[in-house]
């Protein structure tokens, strides 16, 4: 072990005699060494540390060995530090100098944690903000939309379809695969209690009305909620962090044109597209075990299919798809222009848009089911 | 480490390095001795390397060929052990301050005291106050977060990080980019202080005229994968070499070496050979 790296001691050598040994410095040093009460000056008489065998000093050390002079010439005794290189002791005076500044400066008010009461207050108040903030980015979206609308020419095509390709077409092979894993395990799941009754035909039923209704534009929202409202989130998010929103305002390109109208309109025609795609797999994956577990085949599938499952069950799915698309993307880039701050900001807002904007969905189609009810559909 | 107290051998010792990313050739045969307690800038024009050497020095990025031997260790083959054991010796201030958004800057400062020692929580921070101090910060900085300050105390807060533990050798990349006149003057009082006070040796990469000029021991400039021409900024505005000259020719070079100029001949900076002559923390 080199001598850089011996720890720091004390040791008493007589009555109110102590030796100081090793490196005192950030590595060598204990913090106990500042507590250690056996450390005290003696009831009369001087105290005398030996700095002699110190055999290194940072700035570290020279802090430690400066509180402790301080701690032991507090009860008003006399203590000396003697034998201390000249090289070290120019840097005791820098400590020296930094902890009577210290001591002349009031210490600041610890900060008290916030009870449990002030606690609930603060989140309530924060909720309520957001919840404001939500509202008035909901007018700004719409005013942007107004002026779209107002002025044809001002439509920027090439974000619209760039966005729909990239939540939309490429979102394709994920949202098939999981509706149709999804078509199996409901006919899978019914199979059983539908062969009790001999029942076996009602698997169309059951499938193409739970998919169509149902699973598909829920599953479909909540893939792209994951996959495509984190990447708004998070790109909008980042951009804020680089002052790149700041440029795109001083620039004069208003960045609800540029970033959030072009994904809403991309959203609202891809979902509904990607719903009737989840549809189509989960109603074959239905077929399947239909078939392999229940003896429909193919063709029985199909005609019943036609006869059980309305054009309205087919509409009413797909008209969720427009809504789920709105929550998503306003979710998502409202969490991404509340980002400031840094990398930190960025990974927790784009957190908030996911479960938020998955549980608006689910909320959204709580809403649906409860509202059809009433209507008979 | 036995061979640390020698003052004799560089602090920095690169033979023979190259780099290389695909067909680029970054660095071609690169030779470069820096020693210790001096303050040595490395500048070149964009791509000439200078980055991606100081990367290489400090264990970010492997050359292709070549050795690097700092505080006398070779870096080729060093083991994990080793690497953290060196990287504890120097410190490091990033361009754009390299501060953790999630930490304050108090407990950014603290944070390699409180990875490698046995410190208590209390005696960290009081710690990490004296150093924003010694980098011109107040201690009400120290609960703010990194997003919060303006880019001249970011610098000054990374550079207090880098000091944290007392480090032999602080590199410093831009440390003036970005920063007003007189705060970038400021930084030049900064580290020539850090030198006198407390026998750093202090690598840095920087653009800055004022800086090479007033605060440089000795300058390398590098172009084309070498060393072109090194040595003190008088030295080298003598040399006539196209990349040297371009550091000289324009405007800006012409103004920061006549601001200087009624002073060369008594302000030769301090030979590097003389260590001792600085108090120094640690034993020589």
């Amino acid at each position: 072990m080199s001598p850089e790296n011996t720890p720091a001691t004390i040791t008493l050598r007589s009555t109110g005699e102590f030796a100081l040994f090793g490196a005192w410095t950030a590595r060598g040093i204990d913090s106990h060494l500042l507590n250690d009460q056996t450390i005290s000056a003696p009831a009369t008489g001087p105290m005398v540390l030996d700095a002699a065998r110190i055999d290194a000093l940072d700035s570290v050390g020279a802090w430690v060995l400066q509180k402790l002079l301080l701690r032991l010439s507090e009860g008003g005794a006399v203590v000396t530090l003697s034998n201390l290189r000249p090289a070290f002791s120019q840097f005791l005076a820098v400590a020296a100098e930094e902890t009577a500044r210290l001591a002349d400066t009031p210490p600041e008010p610890a900060r008290r944690p916030p009870s449990f009461l002030e606690n609930i207050g603060r989140n309530a108040k924060a909720l309520v903000d957001q919840a404001l903030a939500l509202l008035s980015f909901v007018g700004e979206i719409a005013i942007a939309f107004a002026s779209w609308i107002s002025h044809p020419s001002r439509i920027r095509w090439r974000p619209i379809l760039y966005n729909i390709r990239s939540a939309g077409f490429d979102a394709l092979p994920i949202v098939g695969l999981i509706s149709f894993l999804l078509g199996i395990v409901v006919a899978y799941q019914g199979a059983d209690q539908l062969r009790q009754y001999g029942a076996n035909i009602f698997v169309v039923d059951l499938v193409g009305l739970s998919m169509l209704r149902e699973f598909a534009p829920l599953i479909t929202a909540i893939i792209i909620a994951g996959r495509s409202g984190s990447a708004y989130a998070a790109q909008i998010g980042t951009m804020a962090v680089t002052e790149e929103i700041d440029a795109m305002k001083t620039i004069g390109i208003a960045p609800m044109e540029l970033l959030v109208l072009p994904k809403i309109i991309a959203l609202l025609i891809a979902l509904p597209l990607l719903t009737v795609f989840a549809d189509l797999l989960g109603v074959f994956g239905g077929m399947i075990m239909a078939r392999a577990q229940l003896g429909v085949g193919f063709g029985e599938f199909i005609e019943r299919f036609t006869k059980a499952v309305s054009i309205t069950a087919y509409l009413i799915g797909i008209c969720k798809a427009p809504v789920f698309a709105l929550i998503i993307t306003i979710i998502g880039c409202f969490q991404g222009f509340r980002t400031h701050g840094g990398a930190d900001s960025v990974g927790r807002q784009t957190t908030r848009s996911v479960v938020q904007s998955i549980f608006l969905v689910i909320v959204a189609d709580a809403l649906f089911s409860i509202a059809f009810s009433a209507l008979d559909l | 480490m036995a061979d640390q107290n020698s003052n004799g051998e560089p602090i920095i010792k690169i033979s023979k390095l190259s780099t290389r990313f695909g067909e680029h050739i970054v660095h071609a045969d690169l030779d470069l001795e820096i020693q210790r307690s001096e303050i040595f800038a490395l500048v070149g024009g964009s791509g000439s390397g200078k980055s991606t050497l100081l990367r290489e020095m400090i264990l970010l990025q492997t050359p292709s060929a070549g050795s690097i031997r700092i505080l006398g260790v070779d870096l080729q083959g060093i083991s994990e052990g080793e690497a953290l054991a060196l990287r504890q010796r120097w410190g490091v201030m990033f361009q754009s301050g390299g501060l953790f958004g999630s930490l304050t800057i108090k407990e950014n400062v603290g944070l390699p005291l409180r990875e490698h020692t046995r410190l208590d929580d209390k005696l960290i921070d009081e710690i990490a106050d004296w150093k924003l101090a010694m980098t011109g910060l107040n201690p009400e900085v120290g609960a703010q977060y990194p997003a919060e300050l303006s880019g001249g105390m970011m610098k000054r807060a990374s550079l207090a990080r880098a000091l944290a533990l007392d480090p032999e050798l602080l590199f410093l990349d831009e440390p003036t980019a970005g920063l007003d006149p007189e705060s970038a003057g400021e930084f030049d009082q900064l580290v020539r202080d850090l030198r006198d006070r407390f026998g750093l040796s202090i690598v840095m990469i920087t653009h800055d005229l004022d800086l090479l000029w007033q605060v440089a021991d000795r300058v390398a400039v590098l172009a084309d994968g070498k060393v072109q021409g090194i040595g003190s900024m008088a030295e080298l505005s003598q040399l006539d070499h196209p990349a040297i000259r371009k550091f000289f020719a324009g405007p800006r070079g012409r103004a920061a070496q006549e601001e200087m100029s009624p002073s060369i001949p008594s302000a030769a900076p301090l030979p590097p050979s003389e260590p001792n002559t600085r108090p120094s923390w640690k034993q020589k």
